[in-house]
This record gives structure tokens, sequence and C-alpha cells, in this order.
């Protein structure tokens, strides 16, 4: 079973919630994924011994100018913009590259090959008996979406998957769904958490991904999130209060589940219940 | 014209609740929030759309099932697998056009995608321009520019020549989008190992592109020790940290009312956002 963890809004706990879920199954077998590329953070709280560090690439054209007759063809077909065609010479923008092979496969010379450009890095390791993949991407880079899927191409079939997924709803987010049997969204009791939660939920839905809710940093004063959810009917799986001890703890890179053990037995019960709400619809 | 952007990689440290402050003490600006796809600061604004605009941007594939043979080349050619049953899937479709290109029998046509919208509004702080990015959709930097864009002819109209600009979580084009034509990044950032890596990591990203970073450290009396950790790091980097802000109910209830802090209360949240707001005004110069 493959859940993933997100929230639409940062900041709200998804971390937090990810890695106690894995820590709360460690003697069970199960994997983390941290596919939050652009800022990974489940191996400040995990701390895992990291085995395997493979570059990850992505493929963009090398122009053989000694074929090329600069007719323009590759430039035209680009919908990036990532080739332009001068009199005696084409201009390469890799960063603008989606690695598309259009350009490779159109060129009427075959002037065009494919070079890997490293946009980052996929670690493999292990916390205990935690399996641990994360994605780094490296500082410039724009794209987040490719060493995603890297990331997600380590995925162990068969066993209980966790995904840390990045905030917000565009590409990298849908990118990281993708697959997934539940999205767990992790939300907090404010109207910036509530607004983010419901494009989150659109998400979700527009992969028909069942979705249950977390809310996070829980106190009274605020019931926009509890209301949202029975109009949409969509079930609160967890309430975690506000309480400057757990802010501590997670402010000092400990995981809920490891500096107040008494929460795994919760965080078990999240995916039980997980388990049947994805039992019902299959 | 000086442009301020407000970052913070790791996300939730309070960009949009200090944005919203500085909205109400900066004088003659333009406001742009550039987390296009989970804005924000319009929940605490308030504004009146006065014109809203279509971003639209890429193409996505689709397949005409009455030309198409089933021969199978654009399936075999997608690097997106996003063709599956000689249907293409929107949300995994990049728009290349290769399987539009190759197909023998001109089944496939590239449709212009609309990928959201931005708006340009009024607020009680000044013009506003804030966007609505599709769900699941690419192009994020291109939106940001978009806005930017606005932002800046908005400021020329009304003479104004500051643009305070909320930034999007992150490291990715959205931030790099966000930082083109800034004078000056504030990096909002909090006293846990999440925000230190992420403060690390947008930092880079600010030298890679040459813009010149203040540091705010938020909640910085959740974890003292860690306050220091960043403090020692942006002095030896030759960084100023120019305001640690305590944690402060304050900052949610204003939130909650949909008001920004410096207009709820005169508590210690709020002074020391004032103070920061002063610092920055001096760094923009």
């Amino acid at each position: 079973m493959i859940v993933s963890v997100a929230s639409g809004k940062g900041g709200t706990g998804k971390t937090l919630v990810a890695t106690s879920l894995a820590l709360s199954l460690e003697d069970q077998g199960v994997q983390l994924l941290d596919c939050d590329v652009e800022e990974p953070d489940c191996h400040l709280l995990l701390r895992p011994t990291i085995t395997e560090n493979e570059a990850a690439c992505v493929p963009v054209p090398a122009i053989d100018e000694a074929r090329c007759t600069f007719c323009g063809r590759c430039s035209e077909v680009c919908a990036y913009h990532a080739l332009a065609v001068l009199p005696q010479k084409v201009v390469v923008f890799p960063e603008l590259c989606h690695g598309c092979g259009a350009c490779a496969h159109l060129c009427p010379e075959k002037a065009i090959s494919e070079v890997s450009r490293e946009i980052g890095a996929v670690e493999v390791g292990h916390c205990g008996e935690i399996e641990f993949v994360q994605g780094i991407l490296n500082v410039g880079e724009a794209m987040a979406t490719p060493l995603i899927r890297a990331v997600k191409a380590r995925a162990k079939k068969g066993g209980t998957v966790i995904i840390d997924v990045a905030p917000g709803t565009a590409c990298p987010v849908v990118e990281s769904l993708k697959g997934s049997d539940f999205c767990l969204l992790v939300t907090e009791p404010t109207p910036f958490g509530l607004y983010d939660l419901a494009l989150a939920v659109e998400t979700a839905r527009r992969l028909y991904l069942p979705c249950g809710v977390v809310i996070n940093r829980d106190a009274p004063g605020y019931s926009g999130t509890e209301d949202y959810c029975r109009r949409e009917h969509i079930p609160i799986l967890l309430k975690i209060p506000l309480d400057q001890h757990i802010a501590v703890l997670y402010s000092r890179g400990i995981a809920l589940a490891q500096g107040m053990p008494e929460w795994r037995g919760r965080f078990l019960s999240i995916l039980q219940d997980i388990r049947s709400l994805v039992g019902l619809r299959t | 014209m000086k442009e301020l952007v407000v970052l913070s990689g790791k996300g939730g440290t309070g960009k949009t609740s200090i944005v919203a402050s500085f909205a109400a003490l900066a004088q003659s600006k333009v406001i742009a929030d550039c987390d296009v796809d989970a804005a924000d600061l319009h929940l605490v604004l308030s504004p009146t759309v006065k014109e809203t605009s279509e971003f639209w941007a890429g193409k996505t594939a689709a397949v005409d099932r009455e030309r198409c043979t089933q021969c199978r080349l654009c399936q075999e050619l997608c690097r997106f697998k996003a063709i599956h049953d000689f249907t293409v899937d929107p949300l995994s479709c990049e728009g290349c056009g290769l399987c539009y290109q190759v197909c023998p029998a001109e089944a496939i046509r590239m449709e212009d995608n609309l990928a959201g919208h931005w708006f340009i509004s009024e607020t009680r702080y000044g013009p506003l321009v804030h966007a609505r990015l599709g769900i699941a959709q690419d192009n994020t930097g291109r939106l940001v520019a978009a806005v930017r864009q606005a932002a800046l002819k908005v400021a020329a109209e009304h003479g104004f020549n500051l643009l305070l600009t909320d930034g999007p979580p992150g490291i990715g084009c959205p931030v790099i989008s966000s930082l083109a034509g800034a004078n000056l990044a504030l990096l909002v950032t909090e006293p846990t190992l999440s925000g230190r890596h992420g403060l690390e990591r947008v930092l880079g990203v600010c030298r890679h592109f040459g813009v010149p970073a203040l540091v705010c450290i938020n909640k910085f009396d959740l974890n003292e020790e860690n306050s220091c950790h960043i403090e020692e790091r942006c002095y030896a980097a030759g960084i100023p940290v120019a305001a640690r802000i305590p944690f402060d109910n304050a900052v949610t209830e204003a939130l909650v009312r949909g008001v920004p802090v410096v207009e709820y209360s005169n508590g210690s949240a709020c002074r020391h956002m004032a103070a920061l707001w002063g610092r920055v005004r001096q760094a923009l110069g």
C-alpha cells in the first residue's frame, strides 16, 4: 500500500507525520520516500545511514555541428525554446530542456544526440528497519519532476510505502501523488491551512485518490477545518494538539513517534483506518 | 524601483504573516503574491479584484480516436508515459508535441493550455497582484513572471517605487522566477533543523543568482540553541540577521481574524515586525 503525505500549505507537519508513520511501522517492514526534493528534510528526523548515492540526470541535446545544416527544425519543434539556431551555430539552453527527445528524433540529418545533465541525486539507505530513499535537487535547478520520478522508481512493491510530498498543488506534487493508494493531508486549523487544504483535496480528487486529514497544531478557536471536512465527507484521522513540547522535539530533529512513543499506537491506528478506507474503495 | 522578495526555503516559517504586516507599514508600494500554487496573502489583505487575466501556457496533446490507427508509435515515444490506450492523460502530458509530430495518421492535435489566472486587485494597503495556478499545472515560473510584470506595470502607473513580494517555498522554478530583478531577499527561517536546512538551500539560490539577503529568525525562542547556531552561521557568512521574532499567539489569532499582525495587537511579534520593516527599508536604500 502506498500512502502519500501531502498538504497544500507548507509547514503544516507533513514530515512530522510521514516520519512518525514510518517509525510506527518499522518492525513490520516499511519504506519512506522523501519526494520533497527541493527541501528534503525527513533525513533530519530519521538520520538514516546512506548506502547509495546516485546522480540523477536528464537527457539534453548535443549537436554534431559537422552534420548540422542549421535548418532550424530542432528549434521549430522544441516546445520549451531550449534550442536557438543561428546561421552557423546552434545554442542549447539545457536548463529549459524537458528531455522529451523531439529534437533528436526529428533532426533530418541525425545530427543530435542526447547527453546526460545532472540535476541532483537519489540517496538510498536505512534507519533501523525502515528503508529510506530521498531526492536532493541541486541548488539552481528549476525542475523537480524528473528527480521525483527517479525517487519513485525505487519504490518497493508489496510492502507499505510512505511518501513525503512537497507543499503546493503543482506538477511536482502530482508526480509524487501519482500511483498512490491514499492521500493523507496534513493541515493546521487556520484560514491559510483550510484554503490550501481545499486546493490539495481538489488535486487528490483529480487523481481519483481517496483522502483523509490530520489536523496538526490543533487548538480551539477555529472550526472552519472540521466544518469543511464534514461537508466534504473527508475523514479526520488524527488531531495533534498545539503543544510546545512537540514543537521543541521537532526543532531538535526528534520525530514525534520517537520522542513521545505513546504516539506510535495512534499512528498505527491511522494506517489501519487507511487500509479499511482503501479496501472499501477497491 | 526597489524589489523585496520574502522567501524561506522551508514552508510555514511565517513569510506571509510578515509580508502582510509590511503591507500595513510600507507606503507607496505594490504587493505581489508569487506563491501562485498556494496563494494565501489575499486571506489577510481582503482584496477586491479589479482585473482578471487568463494565463495560457504550454499545450496538451489530444488523440482523435476516429483518425487513430492504433499503431502505438506515440505511446512508445512519449518520455512522460502520458499516453495509454490511445488516450492522453493531461496530468502527465508535458506538451512537448513529439506525438503530434510523428503520428502517421495526423490523429493528434496540440491544444493550448489554460494554466491559471492572475488578478490585479485593490486592498486597504494598496494594489495587490496575485494569481491562482490551475491544479497539477506546470509553468509555475512563467506565472510568477507574469505576476511580477503586472506588478511592475501597476507600480509605474501609480508612481510607486517599491515592489513587495511574498515568495513561494522551496528552491525550484517559482523561487528562481520570483528572484528575477530582486534587490534584496528577506529569508524567514525558524529555529528547527528543517528551518536551518531550508535556509542554507535558499541562501544558496540567492548566492547563485547574486541577490543580497537578510535573515529573520521567526519563533526564535522555540529553540534558542538553534537560533544561536543560525546567527553564528549568518555572521560567519556576512549575512545580517535583521530580526529575531519571539513566538506570539497573536500571529495565529491575527491570521484567523484575517488582519495583519501589526493591526491586531501591539505585542512582542508586532513590535519586532515593525522594527524588522525599519531595517529592511534601510537595507533597500
